[in-house]
């Protein structure tokens, strides 16, 4: 359903996404993997559309670059890395905005459906108690969770995550991962993100993207693309022992 | 236990509007009624009253005063004083930046260097005296916002606070310079440094309380139709963008019209300080931060809080008259302390 297409992307001189193209197809979830500066978030703007770049990205043929912001905000949503608020917006308010590419005409008229959607999204989420707080009194977990209901409002068929559960608890890691994998369990849908951690990549990814400076290295199936020698070539070093040996640490 | 996080806030009402509207009216009565010649309120109210019907005014009633004077001095300050607040309110939504506002981004002394130069130059529009003056001050003012913005954005990108009202500060001194330049050699054709830079509304009469009831309807009009996208930017441009605002547009519409708004201000009464710092953030305090409901609350409080300026400035070293800024600014540089301190504390 989504496809880029030799896409490049230069800051001045420095090319941070080299001639990458991948594909998307429903029900997938595609992990892209590499180690700083692969140009992983890089890659995620362009599919968000929030930077320049050479190349295509069609979405079923189409050139997402001849759809209306609204248009794309229907089809693709995106959880960012980090999200605060500046101001005291209460969470049903944050939530709610995620309905705003669906509004029709000027002056939104009752959005039913809208307002099914925000309260299945904080039902989901598991924020209804908490949706007159103010978005300032909010943990990082919280706050997190507040941004993924809201792109759960959005009810994109794409979801495009940068590091969706960095700086967060275990805890809140395992219950945003098994919510998107929740979500994706719906037909119509699939999954890009950048995830840090390989073994996360590995429990929740069905396909993976393997980059270095740029460049894919492999791409597939993701126990295709996470062997021993890929990961080699890429981290400079033995991930699959070293994965290993953290994990004798719980052992006995 | 999560219940000191609660907040309730819901739509403004009709009743939340007729209780503003009752308390902007009152304020605009006080303000005709109190001055060098005290008026009693039913002379105020019978004068203005008849008036408006095309009545008669009863021959005891200091008419000139009340309908030629007081009247839309009292219009022009309430009109200027929503105008000033709801663009102060938007841009500080739009630029998620609670410091931003015509006077410390310096969007109001590049307006009014616009309608120095044109006053200068004499440059009118045919058929309307006043028109070239503001429509200068307009171009001028939407200039200057972009050139901030830009060179804000050169020195850093992420456009943080500080960065902004730092080079909004700087402007603001070398326009100042300039303006008091062209004052120095153009004096017999523009009017005073003083009015430039601290504001007045002294002398203003019916055609100006239109131009800014027709800009302030239109631009008020267009800002709270955007009230979603400026929320949306409040929260996080990125997050606007990926929510499906289209970024691009919506900036130029609201800067367009904030510029517009500002410049129809400043060509009438110079330019006024933070009363578009200030009142959105009482505002943002009382309603919270949801524009659907800033925007009118901004409006009401900023109307208020000017007439209340203005009344000060004239009465309280009567026979001598203050400039409004004097008042506005003595406020607005505490408050602007005070909320500087708040959103560094934040960090």
């Amino acid at each position: 359903m989504l496809q880029g297409n030799h896409l490049t992307v230069r800051y001045g001189d420095h090319t941070v996404v080299d001639d990458l193209s991948f594909h998307l197809e429903e029900g997938q979830w595609l992990m892209l993997a590499g180690p700083n500066g692969a140009g992983k978030s890089t890659l995620i703007e362009t599919v968000a559309q929030g930077v320049p770049y050479t190349g295509s990205i069609l979405w079923n043929g189409q050139d997402i670059r001849t759809l209306k912001p609204s248009q794309l905000a229907q089809r693709i949503g995106v959880l960012s890395q980090r999200n605060n608020v500046g101001y005291a917006y209460t969470v049903e308010e944050v939530v709610g905005l995620g309905r705003y590419a669906h509004r029709s005409g000027l002056f939104s008229a009752k959005d039913d459906e809208g307002k099914a959607q925000v309260e299945k999204a904080l039902e989901m989420t598991g924020l209804t108690d908490l949706r007159h707080a103010s978005m300032l009194t909010l943990s990082g977990g919280e706050t997190q969770r507040v941004f993924l209901a809201q792109v759960f409002a959005q009810n994109p068929q794409v979801l495009i995550l940068d590091e969706p559960a960095n700086h967060l608890d275990l805890k809140y890691q395992q219950h945003i991962f098994s919510l998107i994998r929740q979500w994706l369990k719906e037909p119509g849908r699939a999954v890009l993100s950048v995830v840090h951690d390989l073994s996360m990549a590995r429990k929740y990814g069905t396909h993976a993207v393997l980059m270095d400076r740029g460049k894919c290295i492999s791409q597939g199936t993701i126990g295709d693309v996470m062997t021993p020698e890929n990961l080699q070539q890429v981290y400079g070093m033995n991930v699959y022992e070293w994965m290993r040996e953290m994990l004798s640490q719980w052992q006995g | 236990m999560q219940n000191s996080r609660q907040l309730k806030r819901e739509r403004f009402t009709p009743l939340t509007y007729c209780f503003l509207s009752a308390a902007l009216l009152l304020t605009m009565v006080l303000c005709v009624c109190v001055g060098s010649v005290r008026i009693s309120f039913s002379d105020t109210v019978t004068a203005v009253w008849n008036a408006i019907w095309g009545l008669p005014v009863p021959e005891n009633i200091a008419k000139n005063i009340i309908l030629n004077v007081r009247l839309p001095r009292v219009l022009c300050v309430t009109l200027a004083g929503a105008a000033l607040s709801i663009c102060g309110a938007a841009m500080q939504g739009l630029l998620r930046n609670p410091l931003a506002d015509g006077s410390t981004m310096g969007v109001s002394s590049g307006a009014a260097l616009g309608a120095v130069i044109a006053m200068a130059a004499g440059f009118t529009l045919p058929g309307s005296g006043y028109g070239g003056i503001m429509i200068t001050a307009m171009a001028f003012a939407f200039g200057s916002l972009v050139l901030i913005l830009s060179l804000a954005y050169m020195l850093d990108r992420s456009l943080s606070t500080s960065s902004i009202i730092l080079i909004g500060v700087i402007f603001t001194m070398f326009i100042s310079s300039i303006i008091s330049l062209i004052i120095t050699f153009a004096s017999d054709h523009t009017r005073s440094l003083n009015f430039w830079t601290l504001g007045s509304f002294s002398g203003v009469n019916y055609t100006q309380v239109r131009l800014l009831g027709v800009a302030l309807l239109l631009c008020g009009g267009i800002l709270y139709r955007f009230s979603p996208e400026l929320n949306a930017f409040a929260i996080g441009e990125d997050n606007a963008r990926h929510i499906g605002v289209n970024v691009k547009n919506v900036k130029l519409i609201i800067l367009i019209t904030v510029s517009v708004l500002i410049g129809v201000c400043v060509s009438i009464s110079g330019t006024i300080s933070f009363v578009g710092l200030v009142m959105p953030h009482i505002a943002r305090m009382l309603v919270g931060p949801n524009h659907r409901r800033l925007l009118p609350a901004s409006l009401f409080s900023g109307a208020i809080f000017l007439l209340l300026a203005d009344l000060t400035a004239r009465t309280i070293l009567s026979p001598i008259e203050l400039s409004i800024g004097v008042v506005t600014s003595l406020v607005g540089a505490v408050a602007f302390v005070i909320i500087f301190y708040r959103t560094r504390n934040k960090r």
